[in-house]
């Protein structure tokens, strides 16, 4: 019973991390109709900055993880603005392509920038340590992850809810048309949208630095990851994401206890039966 | 009639190839002639049926651990690249089944988990294929039928035929294809699925033909591999080896028949020409990928294409 309840909140921090890298994701979709594939090399770039201005430039960890977060908004903002805006009328095919071409180029310029060999950050000496959860030593960091996971998903509902920005994004991912004929700037709108959606990506990145390893190519397998939450909880769908994340995180700590060889098979299961039965997702309307 | 000779040419060229090309630009021939079949199959779903699939590796990795398992037990070529690509055909009707449900993007993740399936698979049920250690010794069987002739594959001549021979016969049956009314209705649907459907074409049917085809030619390139390499591993079961036909397809051009040919040969000659100067290629292939999505959909046919008929 307590390996369970323990189990149960390894899981809960797997799937805070997982929601941080999807979020990102479902909210570009949602709203721009496209479908990053870069989304994963974004979340590795914030990785990326962030050990670069944390470990090895010294600063501040939570001034480096900002930092991380401006530099991928900026890297976002480009790719929108000068690549992804001049095809938004094409098929869902070439935004596909497109996107795809940009993981070959990141994970290349990664490679040149920082050399080929995973990179293992250092835990700032706060994360350190451990709790008591019961009876269990419970990693503080873990904790930390939890609640930076809860955090971002009540900002992000404020940010949309509550908002004059998040009305407008609402409004016009509900009907572009007609948004930008009342006078919402529509190709701005979405510049930002995109570089938030990189942030959120950068986010989860930079806040994985100090337990995992940065390496090229780790983007090409956080967007599968990111690609299975988004589906399971319906493309587009913020409330959809966090639910297929927290599905994906408890499934991935309990299958490593009680079915390790299938973990990987059963998550992709999933993913293709709820595409096959309800494509739209669980939480889809 | 030029481009008739152009092909004659191209064949006895290829034909010929053994005599005076080295071991290595046979074994590079080799792979850009399976490239060539896989990007087909995988065109005859996206260009012409206007399906995108992210899953192709799978059914690629079908025909290559069926041949190589059927090797293994039973050493000949024949048998086993017909256990592999019948193999891949029976998992891609079984899985396009599902897969022609949904089109657009719910298609492209549906074959992407798919696919993926297939890699853990691979990856992890040790006994069928190995683990991540995959299936190794495999023989290069003869090439042999029973009583009437056998021919020894030692050399990686002998195989060049076999596999050169295979690939022309499956471009010349692709050709036939997209020329045939399946071809044609495939093209409707991808143009207008709602015109398709009210003239009658069952267009979920022709779908499903359109993604067994690809299957087939993906198990085709799949069980041509083993013999090669002698070992398979997981890998060629990745997503990111769905990518490559994909990126062949894009260089040679999406709706052109030619187009996955010679995107494949590009595919291998970029990586040559540009792995020479530099080891980041891939970044060379991104901004290619890049320049052609944003600017030159057609691909590079298209652009010989449009030179010749404005003259």
């Amino acid at each position: 019973m307590e390996t369970l309840a323990f189990q149960g909140l390894i899981g809960l921090s797997v799937a805070m991390y997982l929601w941080l890298l999807a979020s990102g994701l479902t909210i570009v979709f949602g709203v721009l109709g496209v479908l990053n594939f870069a989304h994963g090399s974004l979340f590795m770039l914030g990785a990326y900055f962030a050990f670069t201005f944390y470990g090895l430039w010294g600063v501040n960890f939570w001034l480096a993880i900002a930092l991380s977060l401006l530099s991928v908004a900026v890297v976002g903002y480009l790719m929108e603005r000068f690549f992804l805006r001049h095809i938004y009328n094409q098929d869902h095919a070439y935004q596909l392509l497109l996107t795809f071409g940009f993981i070959l180029i990141f994970d290349d310029a990664v490679k040149m920038i920082w050399g080929g060999v995973a990179k293992i950050p250092a835990m700032p000496s706060f994360f350190e340590g451990t709790v008591s959860v019961v009876g269990r030593p419970f990693p503080v960091y873990n904790l930390f992850i939890i609640g930076a996971g809860l955090f971002v998903a009540v900002l992000v509902w404020l940010l949309f809810e509550k908002t004059w920005w998040g009305k407008m994004v609402r409004a016009s991912a509900s009907d572009r048309e007609m948004a930008g004929a009342i006078g919402i700037n529509i190709p701005t709108l979405f510049t930002g949208v995109f570089a938030f959606g990189a942030m959120l990506a950068a986010l989860g990145g930079a806040l994985g630095t100090p337990v995992r390893v940065v390496a090229p190519g780790i983007g090409a397998a956080m967007i599968i990851q990111a690609f299975i939450i988004t589906v399971i909880g319906g493309l587009g769908n913020l409330k959809g994401a966090f639910v297929g994340a927290l599905i994906v995180g408890t499934l991935s700590a309990y299958g490593v206890l009680l079915f390790p060889v299938f973990e990987l098979f059963l998550i992709f299961l999933i993913m293709a039966v709820v595409l096959m039965i309800k494509p739209q997702g669980l939480f889809g309307g | 009639m030029k481009t008739r000779l152009a092909i004659l040419f191209l064949i006895i060229f290829l034909a010929v190839l053994p005599a005076f090309a080295g071991k290595y630009l046979l074994y590079v021939t080799i792979h850009i002639l399976l490239l060539s079949i896989f990007s087909l199959g995988f065109n005859l779903l996206f260009g012409y049926t206007g399906l995108l699939s992210f899953g192709q590796a799978g059914f690629y990795a079908v025909g290559a651990y069926g041949c190589a398992k059927i090797l293994l037990v039973y050493p000949s070529l024949l048998v086993g690249i017909l256990g592999g690509v019948a193999l891949a055909g029976v998992a891609s009707l079984v899985l396009g089944v599902l897969c022609i449900r949904h089109t657009r993007i719910y298609f492209s993740m549906l074959t992407l988990s798919f696919g993926m399936m297939i890699f853990s698979l691979a990856w992890k049920w040790r006994d069928m294929t190995g683990g991540d250690d995959g299936l190794v010794g495999i023989p290069r069987a003869p090439l042999e039928v029973p009583g009437v002739f056998k021919i020894n594959m030692a050399a990686m001549e002998s195989y060049y035929y076999v596999v050169l021979g295979l690939s022309l016969l499956a471009i010349y049956l692709f050709q036939r294809i997209i020329r045939s009314p399946l071809g044609l209705t495939l093209q409707g649907i991808r143009d207008s699925e709602t015109r398709a459907a009210c003239v009658g074409v069952s267009v979920r049917k022709y779908r499903l033909l359109s993604f067994t085809i690809a299957g087939l030619y993906a198990g085709l390139a799949g069980a041509l591999l083993p013999p090669l390499e002698s070992t398979v591993t997981p890998p060629v079961a990745h997503w990111s080896h769905s990518a490559e036909p994909v990126l062949a397809t894009l260089l040679g051009g999406i709706y052109t028949f030619a187009g996955p040919i010679v995107g494949s040969v590009l595919f291998y000659l970029l990586k040559d020409i540009i792995v020479r100067f530099t080891e980041y290629w891939l970044i060379c292939l991104g901004v290619i990928v890049v320049v052609l999505v944003m600017g030159f959909r057609g691909g590079v046919v298209s652009i010989f294409l449009k030179e010749g008929s404005r003259r």
